[in-house]
């Protein structure tokens, strides 16, 4: 097909427009976190003077006194905790819809779209009660457990999608072949389901990752407070300072190493968010 | 004969077993967290359990729900949470099928557009939402230096233009999902339509009204489900922006606040299942009224 120039014209606008409106807040974030406290507030979109400083203060005091260290590593183990356990429990229970006959599979299916769509603010009282009698109350189970019931879906139906996919005939031609069934499923089996579990990995973890309301609900200190919730609870140095800048480089790096993580598998991640709904 | 059948059943029954064993772990987990805690809720939201006096208590019925009911903080969050949801989600419609169309017919480009609309999906939200507040922020923000905006404006201090930021910081995390959907949608229409609708001289706007809006009906109706649940529990954005000020809170937040910062369980509680019901309302308006159907209904 023949484009005009005009054509051309038109549609580089268009992509132009929508790079710049999906990268301007984090482009203003990252310019945020460099400016010095005397110019945090000159309303520049791009910093005047570039300081670490920002940066420098997140790690201040190391572990104990840093108000950043520990929730990064609670929102790091959380996320990675409830990842491996949420694709384990919905491997096997996709593998069964995918695979098995039997009564109960349209139940489990429609089961986790109902989950899906469960509003996450009906459960927080009930938790926040029960995980205070259980003594789970502001510890990382307390917060994996909501996770995992909130990301099994995503994960069992963007697992499914995959699982269909997979030739399962391969694993008996393996073991025409003469490999064991141990073989057969390793060296057959595994790397073909492998891109489908990683795919489910990454929705999971961002999910995870991207949580606040059970962070801020279910956590009181920096025994697990991951970081959206402790970056609501930021200071400034005094009371008469913002704490603009220190959220600022915070969100920076929580956020940069996710943008890449996002770009570099952009084709699995689209491939798994719409899995569940292609096949409609 | 009777043999054989028996070995076939004996396959079927171990086949069921395995697929319950299979699917237990995962259904526990997803049960453990959902349905016991909302009929604890229901259980709760009929006493009078405010933790800081624990000594008063007792069942009171509907009370919970009348005080809710009858309150004006009640309707006017579920009025702004509605207002939120209808107008987020009818711009992440349009933008979403813009950049659908634009992502399916990219005559350039296309992996710059989907790798651009990647971004906003990998952001945490409370990030995204300090970054427009410190955007719109009259004291750090480079938006009141744009021309064409008083240099003064507070964004924050005033119910509707702190609705049209929040509106916008959602729009902004959430089109590149109902794009993505709408783009799945838009792959499984046959080209040969379209040709077919050429060759007998329709416009591009009637190929879009009258081809692909049909077929797209399905994919439409499970994104704007899915989008119009989730943008109906918004709570995120509305937090770190204006924390309900101006009254500009939503029914989440309302529930927030009984639950973990009044300890107000009982009243709490009423809330919580007074947005779960909502949800169901939502949920059951789409599929019967509308026809959206679970999106694996096809192929199961």
């Amino acid at each position: 097909m023949e484009h005009s120039a005009r054509q051309n014209v038109l549609w580089s606008i268009a992509i132009a427009l929508v790079l710049i409106f999906a990268l301007i807040p984090v482009l203003w974030i990252i310019s945020l976190s460099f400016k010095t406290p005397a110019t945090i507030t000159d309303q520049s979109f791009i910093p005047t003077e570039f300081s670490l400083d920002n940066y420098k203060s997140l790690f201040e005091g190391g572990i104990s006194d840093s108000p950043f260290i520990k929730p990064l590593i609670n929102s790091l183990g959380i996320a990675l905790i409830t990842t491996f356990i949420s694709i384990i429990l919905a491997s096997f229970a996709a593998y069964a819809i995918a695979r098995l006959e039997f009564p109960g599979r349209s139940v489990m299916l429609a089961g986790a779209l109902a989950i899906a769509m469960f509003p996450p603010i009906s459960t927080v009282g009930p938790l926040f009660d029960m995980w205070r009698s259980l003594g789970l109350y502001d510890t990382w189970p307390g917060l994996i457990i909501p996770y995992l019931t909130f990301s099994l879906p995503l994960a069992i139906y963007t697992l499914v999608a995959f699982f269909r996919e997979i030739p399962w005939d391969l694993e008996k031609a393996a073991q025409m072949d003469g490999a064991t069934p141990f073989q057969a499923f390793r060296k057959v089996i595994v790397p073909l389901a492998a891109p489908g579990m990683f795919t489910a990995a990454i929705l999971v973890f961002i999910f995870a990752w991207n949580d606040f309301l059970f962070a801020i609900s279910l956590t009181s200190s920096d025994a697990s407070r991951t970081v959206p919730a402790a970056l609501a609870f930021f200071t400034g140095d005094s009371s008469f300072t913002q704490p603009t800048g220190s959220i600022a480089a915070a969100a920076v790096i929580v956020t940069v190493p996710i943008i890449i993580f996002v770009l570099l598998f952009q084709r699995r991640i689209v491939a798994g968010l719409t899995s569940g709904a292609v096949k409609g | 004969m009777s043999q054989v059948k028996a070995a076939i059943s004996d396959r079927a029954r171990s086949e069921r077993r395995l697929g319950w064993l299979l699917c237990a772990p995962a259904a526990i987990a997803m049960l453990a967290v959902t349905a016991y805690p909302i009929g604890y809720a229901i259980v709760l939201s009929l006493q009078q359990v405010d933790l800081r006096f624990p000594d008063e208590g007792g069942w009171v019925g509907l009370q919970n729900y009348g005080a809710v009911l009858s309150s004006g903080l009640w309707w006017t969050d579920l009025f702004n949470t509605v207002f939120l949801s209808v107008i987020s989600v009818s711009i992440e419609l349009c933008l979403g099928m813009a950049i659908a169309l634009v992502m399916h017919r990219a005559i350039f480009g296309r992996g710059v557009v989907r790798t651009s609309v990647l971004i906003p999906y990998g952001i945490v939200t409370v990030v995204a939402a300090f970054s427009w507040q410190f955007a719109f922020a009259p004291d750090t923000g480079f938006v009141n230096h744009l021309p064409l905006i008083a240099d003064d404006k507070d964004w924050f201090g005033e119910r509707f233009s702190a609705f049209a930021v929040i509106i916008m910081a959602e729009v902004w995390k959430t089109t590149p999902f109902m794009a993505l959907l709408l783009l799945a949608g838009l792959t499984t229409i046959d080209d040969g339509l379209y040709n077919a609708a050429k060759v007998d001289g329709a416009s591009a706007w009637q190929r879009f009204t009258r081809i692909t809006l049909p077929l797209m009906k399905p994919a439409i109706l499970v994104a704007l489900l899915f989008r119009t649940l989730d943008a109906f529990r918004i709570f995120d954005t509305i937090f770190i922006m204006t924390n309900g000020a101006q009254d500009t809170q939503s029914v989440s937040i309302l529930g927030y606040q009984q639950l973990i910062s009044r300890l107000n369980l009982g009243l709490g509680s009423a809330v919580s299942v007074l947005i779960f019901l909502c949800v169901l309302v939502i949920a059951i308006f789409f599929v019967k009224f509308l026809g959206a159907r679970q999106p694996e209904g096809s192929n199961a």
